[in-house]
C-alpha cells in the first residue's frame, strides 16, 4: 500500500541519517562539513512534512520535535541539526499565523504590557486545520535550501571588503568557509597566510595544500607557535562550528589560544560563519559543552609502559569569549559579537529553544 | 660567545676598518689601557699584513675603492651605544671585497700601500675623534674609564643570524678555512680538509631568511674525510649528537661540550715554540666552529666557553705542561659542579618553599631541572600532581612524562592546543628556560610564551627556574631576530593513512616553519627561581652586573 510504503521509506531514511551522524562524530571536522549536514538535515524535514500523516499544525510540529530530539541525541556536538529543526519550526508557525490571517506577532515576548494583558499566548494551541499549510510549508523549507546553498558564496563575497595587499593572514586548522573566502580574495590581491596545523587532528596541512594550489603564499606553522609569529600577523580569520547564543564561539581547540595571541598583539580577530550555525545554547552547559575524542593520538599506544598510570586528555573544541572577537561575517553581511542576540531572535522562536 | 669567536676577524677589520670601531671593541675589553692596546693593534696589523703581501696580489684601485668606503661610512656611523649592528655590515663587507679582491691583478710596493693606508686611519681617526668629542657616550674620548662604568657592550653580530647576507657568508667560509690552515702545525700536510660549510635545505619563509635551516638528513660531517686531524674526535661525535638531535637540552649540551674539551686537553701537547695559554685557545678555534656548524651555540654554551677560555688564558707561563693540564681539568670539573649540580640543588630547595599540598602543577616540554624540582619535592613528602603539556613536532614531554610516572606521581598529558581547557585546572606553572635576556625576556622552547600568556588570562602564576650561568647580555624582543630553525621535514605527519605535506618541497607556495625558540615578555612572568634566589624578571641585569664584579 503507497501510505505504509511512504512511512517505511521515511523512517528507512531517518534511521540512516541518525546513523551516519552518529558515525562521523569521531575525530574532529565531520566527513562532512557542517553547510551539507544542514542541506541534508533540511531536505530530510522536508521529506517528513510532505510524508508524514498531520492534520494540523500542532501534530506537525509535535512530529518534527520528536525526530529533531532523536537527531540531535544521536550527535548532540553537531549543533547543525538542531539548528535546522528549530528554522523549521519557526517556518510553521510563521505560516500557521499567516494562514490565520493574524498579524505578525514577531515579538511575542517584548513588552511586560503584553505579558500581562494576553495572559500568554497559549490560545494558539495550533489546532486549526489548512489546507494549504503543507504546500507553503515546503515552499518555505526550499527557500531555505536555497539559503543554504549561496551561504558560502555570500560569504566569500565579502572577502575583498576586508583583505588588503600584502597582508598576513592567519588561521587555524580547516574550514570550508575560510577556504573559499581566501580564495575568493585571491584572485585579485596578493597576500600571505599562514595556517597553525592544530595538533592531533593537523588538519591545516590539508588546509595548506590547497591554498598553496592556488597560489597563495602559504606557511604551515606548530601550534607552538602561534604566538611567536603573531607579532607579524595582520588579521586573524578563522571558521568556527558553533556561534553560542552571547556571541562566543564553540571551536577547534587551541582558538582560544589564538583569540588570546590576537588580543594581546590587538590584532582584529574575524569569524566567518554562515546563519545556520547561530545556536541558542550557552556555553555554562558543562557536561555538553566539550566533546572528547580517543587520546591514542595525543599518547599512543606505543608508549606502553606509562600508559595506565596517566590520563591523557583530547578535547575537541575550545570555548572562545565574545570579548576576544572582532567581527562576525556571516551570509547576510558583518556583524559585532554584542549583535548576536538579536538575530538570534529573528531565526528562533523563544519557545523552541528547548527542543 | 660571538666575542671570542670572532677575534680573528677583529684583528683583519683592524686593517681594513677604521681604527674608531677598534678603539670601541678594544676599550670594551680593558678598561683604561688603551695607549699599550694600541701599540699591540699596530703590531698584529702588521703581522697580518705581511701575511696577506704574502700571497703577492693587492689591488691598489680596488684597495682604494675600500678606503674611501670606510671613510665614507665612518662619519655616517652612529655615535650613540648602538654602533653594533650598523657597524657590523660594514666592517663585514670592507673586509669580504678585500678577500675578494685578493685574487687580483699585482701591486704597488707594499711600502707605499702601508704608508697610505696608515695616513688614512690617521686621517680617518682624527676626525672620527672630532665627531666623539659631542658624541653622547664618551666613553672613547676619556682616557681612563673608570671600572664601576658600564662597559659598552659592542659585540660582533653573530655569524648564524647573517645568512641572507651573502658577504658575511663568504667570510664565514674564509674563516674556516683559515682555521684550518693554523691548525695545520708544521709541516703537515692536510689538503682540502677543513671545517666543513653546512648548506641550506628547504625553501626559507621569507621572514626567517636571515637564519640557517639545516636538514638532519644532511649532517655536516659527511664531508670531513678520514683522517680529519684538524677536529678531535670527540669533538666530532658531539657536533654529530648535536646535530641529529641525540643531545638536547640546554644543560646537558653545555656538560657533554664541558666534557669533549676536558678530553681535548688531555690529549693535547705543547707544540715547541708555543705557549700553552695561547696556543690551546687557538686549538679550540676550529672545533666551536664545527660544533656551530653543527647547530648553533646556546647561550650557556657560550658562556662556558668564555669561562675555559679565559681560564686557559690565565694559566702563568711559566706553568709546566702536566700541572697546567691538570688545573683546567680541576676548572672545569667545578665549574659543572657549581654551575649545574649544585646549583639546581639550590633552586629546588628554594622552588619547594612554593610547592604546597595539593597544588596542580602544569609544566612545558622537557627541563631537567623543573623535573629535578618536582622529583625532590615527590622525595620530601609533598602531595601534587603534574600536567604535563606537549607540542609537535619535538614532543619532548613525552620523555618528561616517563621520567615523572617512573618516580611515582601522578601525571596527566595533554598537547598545547588543549591548554585552555585544562588550564582552570591548574593551581602553578613551572616553566624551564635557555636562557634569560638582559632586557628581562625569558627565551625558551617555542610555545613557553603561550603558556605565559594563557596563564596569565587565567590568573594562574608562573615561575621560571633558570640558572645564573644561563644569564646572558643579549637583549631581544621578538622570536624573529635571533631563532634557530629545525628540519622543516619534522612537521609531516601521517594521519589515517595520508601525507598531506608528503611534497611540499614541489609546491612552489608553500613553506613550513619548524621553530627552535621564542621569548616570553616579563610582565607574563610572575617570578624567577635561580640559585641566588628568587627574584623578579627584571633583576637579571643586576646579576649579571654582580657576576662581572666578581670575576
Amino acid at each position: 500500500m503507497p501510505g505504509a510504503d511512504k512511512e517505511t521509506d521515511l523512517s528507512e531514511r531517518i534511521e540512516s541519517f541518525l546513523s551516519e551522524l552518529k558515525r562521523c562524530g569521531s575525530g574532529a571536522g565531520s566527513l562532512r562539513g557542517s553547510a551539507e549536514t544542514a542541506r541534508e538535515t533540511s531536505a530530510l524535514l522536508r521529506r517528513i512534512t510532505a510524508q508524514a500523516r498531520w492534520s494540523n499544525a500542532g501534530e506537525l510540529m509535535e512530529i518534527i520535535r520528536k525526530e529533531g530530539r532523536r537527531m540531535t541525541a544521536a550527535q548532540p556536538s553537531e549543533t547543525t541539526v538542531g539548528n535546522m529543526v528549530r528554522r523549521v519550526l519557526k517556518i510553521i508557525r510563521e505560516e500557521y499565523a499567516r494562514s490565520r490571517g493574524s498579524s505578525e506577532e514577531t515579538d511575542q515576548q517584548e513588552s511586560l504590557h503584553k505579558l500581562l494583558t494576553s495572559g500568554g499566548s497559549s490560545e494558539d494551541n495550533f489546532r486549526q486545520h489548512f489546507p494549504h499549510l503543507k504546500a507553503n510549508v515546503i515552499e518555505a523549507i526550499n527557500e531555505l535550501l536555497t539559503e543554504l546553498e549561496g551561504t558560502t558564496d555570500n560569504i566569500s563575497m565579502q572577502a575583498l571588503e576586508h583583505i588588503h595587499s600584502n597582508e598576513v593572514i592567519m588561521t587555524i586548522g580547516r574550514s570550508r568557509t575560510v577556504e573559499a573566502f581566501l580564495k575568493d580574495a585571491a584572485r585579485k590581491r596578493k597576500f600571505h597566510v599562514i595556517v597553525a596545523e592544530c595538533a592531533p587532528f593537523c588538519q591545516g596541512h590539508e588546509m595548506a595544500t590547497i591554498l598553496s594550489k592556488e597560489d597563495i603564499e602559504t606557511t604551515v606553522i606548530p601550534d607552538a607557535a602561534i604566538f611567536a609569529v603573531m607579532s607579524r600577523v595582520n588579521k586573524v580569520i578563522i571558521g568556527t562550528q558553533t556561534v553560542l547564543a552571547n556571541g562566543g564561539l564553540r571551536a577547534l581547540n587551541g582558538t582560544h589560544t589564538l583569540a588570546l595571541a590576537a588580543k594581546h598583539h590587538s590584532t582584529p580577530l574575524i569569524v566567518c560563519a554562515p546563519m545556520f550555525k547561530l545556536s541558542p545554547q550557552f556555553p555554562n552547559e558543562e557536561d555538553t559543552f566539550h566533546k572528547f575524542v580517543s587520546p591514542h593520538e595525543v599518547l599512543p599506544f606505543t608508549e606502553g609502559e606509562i600508559l595506565s598510570k596517566v590520563n591523557a586528555h583530547c578535547p575537541v573544541f575550545d570555548y572562545v569569549p565574545p570579548e576576544l572577537i572582532t567581527l562576525f561575517i556571516s551570509n547576510i553581511g558583518g556583524n559585532a559579537p554584542s549583535y548576536i542576540y538579536r538575530l538570534m531572535s529573528e531565526l528562533y522562536h523563544p519557545e523552541d529553544h528547548e527542543l | 660567545m660571538a666575542d671570542s669567536d670572532g677575534r680573528q676577524i677583529d684583528s683583519i677589520n683592524h686593517a681594513a676598518d677604521g681604527d674608531g670601531k677598534g678603539h670601541g671593541i678594544v676599550r670594551a675589553k680593558t678598561e683604561g689601557k688603551e695607549l699599550t692596546k694600541e701599540e699591540k693593534q699596530r703590531l698584529r696589523k702588521e703581522k697580518k699584513q705581511h701575511k696577506k703581501n704574502k700571497k703577492d696580489d693587492k689591488v691598489p684601485t680596488e684597495k682604494e675603492k675600500e678606503k674611501e668606503k670606510p671613510s665614507v661610512q665612518a662619519p655616517s656611523k652612529p655615535v650613540t651605544q648602538s654602533p653594533t649592528h650598523k657597524a657590523a655590515p660594514v666592517p663585514v663587507s670592507a673586509s669580504a671585497s678585500e678577500s675578494l679582491a685578493a685574487a687580483e691583478k699585482p701591486v704597488k710596493t707594499k711600502a707605499e700601500l702601508r704608508a697610505e693606508r696608515r695616513a688614512r686611519q690617521d686621517s680617518e681617526r682624527t676626525s672620527k675623534q672630532g665627531k666623539k668629542e659631542g658624541g653622547q657616550q664618551s666613553t672613547t674620548s676619556k682616557p681612563k674609564a673608570s671600572p664601576s662604568e658600564l662597559q659598552p657592550v659592542v659585540k660582533r653580530l653573530p655569524e648564524h643570524v647573517q645568512v641572507d647576507d651573502p658577504a658575511a657568508l663568504k667570510k664565514l667560509a674564509k674563516k674556516l678555512e683559515r682555521q684550518q690552515k693554523s691548525g695545520q702545525g708544521c709541516g703537515l700536510n692536510i689538503t682540502g680538509v677543513k671545517v666543513p660549510l653546512r648548506s641550506d635545505y628547504g625553501y626559507k619563509v621569507s621572514l626567517f631568511s636571515h637564519l640557517h635551516q639545516y636538514s638532519r638528513k644532511n649532517p655536516p660531517t659527511q664531508q670531513i674525510s678520514i683522517p680529519a686531524t684538524v677536529i678531535h674526535p670527540s669533538v666530532v661525535r658531539l657536533g654529530l649528537q648535536y646535530s641529529q638531535g641525540i643531545i638536547a637540552g640546554s644543560n646537558a649540551r653545555s656538560v657533554a661540550l664541558l666534557h669533549a674539551f676536558k678530553q681535548v686537553i688531555q690529549d693535547y701537547s705543547t707544540p715547541p715554540n708555543e705557549e700553552l695559554s695561547r696556543d690551546l685557545v687557538n686549538k679550540l678555534s676550529p672545533y666551536i666552529s664545527f660544533l656551530s656548524q653543527c647547530r648553533p651555540l646556546s647561550a650557556s654554551m657560550g658562556n662556558a666557553i668564555k669561562y675555559i677560555k679565559k681560564e686557559i688564558s690565565n694559566i702563568p707561563s711559566q706553568c709546566k705542561e702536566e700541572e697546567a693540564k691538570g688545573k683546567l681539568q680541576e676548572c672545569i670539573d667545578s665549574y659543572v659542579n657549581e654551575k649545574i649540580i649544585l646549583a639546581s640543588e639550590a633552586i629546588s630547595k628554594y622552588a619547594i618553599e612554593k610547592i604546597s599540598n595539593g597544588d596542580v602543577i602544569l609544566v612545558y616540554g622537557c627541563s631537567s631541572l623543573v623535573n629535578h624540582i618536582l622529583c625532590d619535592a615527590f622525595e620530601k613528602q609533598r602531595k601534587f600532581r603534574v600536567i604535563v603539556v606537549d607540542s609537535r613536532p619535538r614532543l619532548e614531554g613525552r620523555e618528561a612524562l616517563r621520567r615523572l610516572v617512573k618516580k611515582g606521581i601522578r601525571c596527566t598529558y595533554v598537547l598545547i592546543s588543549a591548554l585552555s581547557y585544562i588550564l582552570p585546572e591548574v593551581s602553578k606553572v613551572f616553566l624551564g628556560a635557555h636562557a634569560l635576556l638582559a632586557n628581562g625576556y625569558v627565551m625558551s622552547r617555542v610555545g613557553t610564551s603561550q603558556i605565559a600568556l594563557v596563564a596569565k588570562a587565567y590568573n594562574v602564576p608562573v615561575l621560571v627556574c633558570c640558572e645564573t650561568y644561563k644569564f646572558c647580555e643579549r637583549v631581544q624582543t621578538d622570536s624573529f631576530v635571533s631563532n634557530e630553525l629545525d628540519d622543516p621535514d619534522d612537521l609531516i605527519v601521517t594521519r589515517n593513512g595520508k601525507t598531506h605535506l608528503e611534497n611540499w618541497q614541489t609546491v612552489k607556495s608553500l613553506g613550513l616553519l619548524n621553530l627552535v625558540y621564542d621569548v616570553t615578555p616579563p610582565d607574563f612572568v610572575d617570578l624567577v627561581i635561580t640559585d641566588l634566589g628568587m627574584i623578579p624578571c627584571t633583576s637579571v641585569p643586576v646579576v649579571l652586573r654582580v657576576k662581572n664584579v666578581d670575576q
